[in-house]
């Protein structure tokens, strides 16, 4: 039983998921990126990012998904997210106050534009994304453990 | 306004079938469907953001329930004082919608919100942030502090999670399975 | 009236919390809670015949609906992931431990 799991699935799960998750990793870069301008923004993006992770392990077993993204990295790209919207939110200090948008804002209706707000996404994007990757290993890990003390 | 009705009745329809059904697995499936209904009841309320993040956290939702109850067996216990329990709840909550329904009349109609705040908003969110969605301006700029301690919780979360599932004093099963589990 | 039907929801889940004996079900009523009060925000936010709050760059939009609400909202709903995953976690660690959903026979147990 543990080893099919760790297999995977059958071979058509396992093509379809290669033709698709790259193309489910593209929209939700696209989502976030486009958070200012149109529907969408850093939580989204980043659930969906995670959901195409999610997509792969549950297609491939947890080996595949962690050669893409390790723990480690996850955790590591979680902490560096909250790091990172505190530092641009501390950075608003060299112009006077606390999440003072800073950065030129630029031409409306742009990809480059409203200052400090796309950064912010990508931050927050990060943030959602591995922590709910993080979330999943964990309980995946806890249900192959208690198979392992069963036997 | 019609089809608000409709799709609320139908959520309605999904909880008490969540609620009264024996099957877990079911349960959870009928949750789900509730989910998918808010989120279409999202768009058809003009607010395609929460619309979009509600789907995608409503699947991911759905996989980590159907994750818990996979292949667990499902003990029911209805004994005890199962009419007095009923009556209780009942009463109470019949008490509670009367109170509700009153108090609802307080507010304003349906459909005429007071926007003494969102006007500002509405008027200088774009000479002030430059960015054309104005929910993305009010999260990430005029209200930012409110997404930073969103950001906490959501840490916070994560930690306590990885938290439970760590096991502890357990060396039975070697190196590598521990240097996982961290 | 179109909020009372919302609370109506909001007390199936209180009742499905406090009358039923299965985590499982438990975990169900809170996020049928979380729903009902995610909805109620949102309806509160609109506007008759309102448009969504995005701006456009070539005509002006005037009736919006309110923002700030859906602002809120966006952020409790991943919250509310985050908490429905921990309270899933403390499930499996329940189950694992005492091998049952059932409450009354966890606090049999503890004694």
């Amino acid at each position: 039983m543990s080893k099919e799991h760790q297999a995977g699935m059958s071979l058509i799960v396992k093509t379809i998921t290669r033709l698709t998750v790259g193309l489910i990793l593209l929209y939700g870069i696209y989502i976030l990126l486009h958070g200012h301008i149109s529907p969408g923004g850093g939580f989204a993006g980043g659930v969906i990012v995670a959901l195409s992770f999610i997509h792969l392990m549950l297609a491939y077993g947890k080996e595949m998904a962690f050669k893409k993204l390790s723990k480690g990295a996850a955790s590591f790209l979680e902490s560096g997210g909250a790091i990172m919207f505190l530092l641009i939110a501390l950075s608003g200090f060299s112009g006077g106050y606390f999440f003072l948008n800073f950065i030129n804002k630029g031409e409306p209706f742009r990809l480059f534009s409203a200052g400090i707000i796309p950064l912010c996404n990508i931050a927050i994007s990060f943030k959602v994304g591995a922590g709910l990757f993080a979330i999943f290993v964990a309980l995946v890990l806890l249900k192959t453990n208690s198979k392992e003390k069963e036997r | 306004m019609i089809e608000l009705y409709i799709l609320l009745i139908f959520m309605i329809i999904g909880a008490i079938v969540a609620i009264e059904v024996k099957d877990l697995l079911s349960s959870v499936v009928a949750v789900g469907a509730v989910g998918l209904g808010l989120s279409i009841a999202f768009l058809i309320l003009k607010a395609p953001d929460v619309a979009i993040t509600q789907l995608v956290v409503e699947i991911l939702c759905l996989i980590i329930l159907i994750r818990a109850t996979l292949k667990k067996d499902l003990p029911f216990s209805t004994s005890g004082r199962w009419f007095f329990n009923s009556l209780i709840t009942a009463g109470f909550l019949t008490i509670f919608l009367f109170m509700a329904a009153e108090a609802l009349q307080q507010l304003p109609k349906f459909g005429q919100p007071i926007m003494r705040v969102a006007s500002t908003y509405l008027q200088q969110g774009l000479s002030e942030t430059g960015a054309a969605n104005l929910v993305s301006s009010v999260i990430l700029d005029f209200r930012a502090y409110d997404t930073l301690g969103e950001a906490t919780v959501l840490f916070t979360a994560v930690i306590g999670v990885l938290t439970l599932v760590r096991r502890i004093g357990r060396k039975k099963i070697g190196e590598k399975v521990k240097a996982e589990d961290e | 009236m179109i909020y009372l039907l919302c609370l109506v929801l909001f007390s199936l889940g209180v009742y499905c919390v406090l009358r039923k004996r299965n985590i499982i079900k438990i975990i169900v009523g809170i996020i049928i809670i979380e729903y009902a009060v995610n909805l109620f925000f949102i309806l509160v936010a609109y506007r008759e015949k309102g448009r969504a709050p995005i701006l456009s760059s070539q005509t002006p939009i005037l009736n919006m609906v309110d923002p700030l609400p859906q602002a809120l909202v966006l952020t409790a709903i991943v919250i509310g992931l985050a908490t429905t995953a921990l309270l899933a976690a403390i499930a499996m660690r329940i189950y694992e431990k005492y091998g049952t959903f059932d409450i009354t026979k966890i606090r049999e147990l503890r004694g």
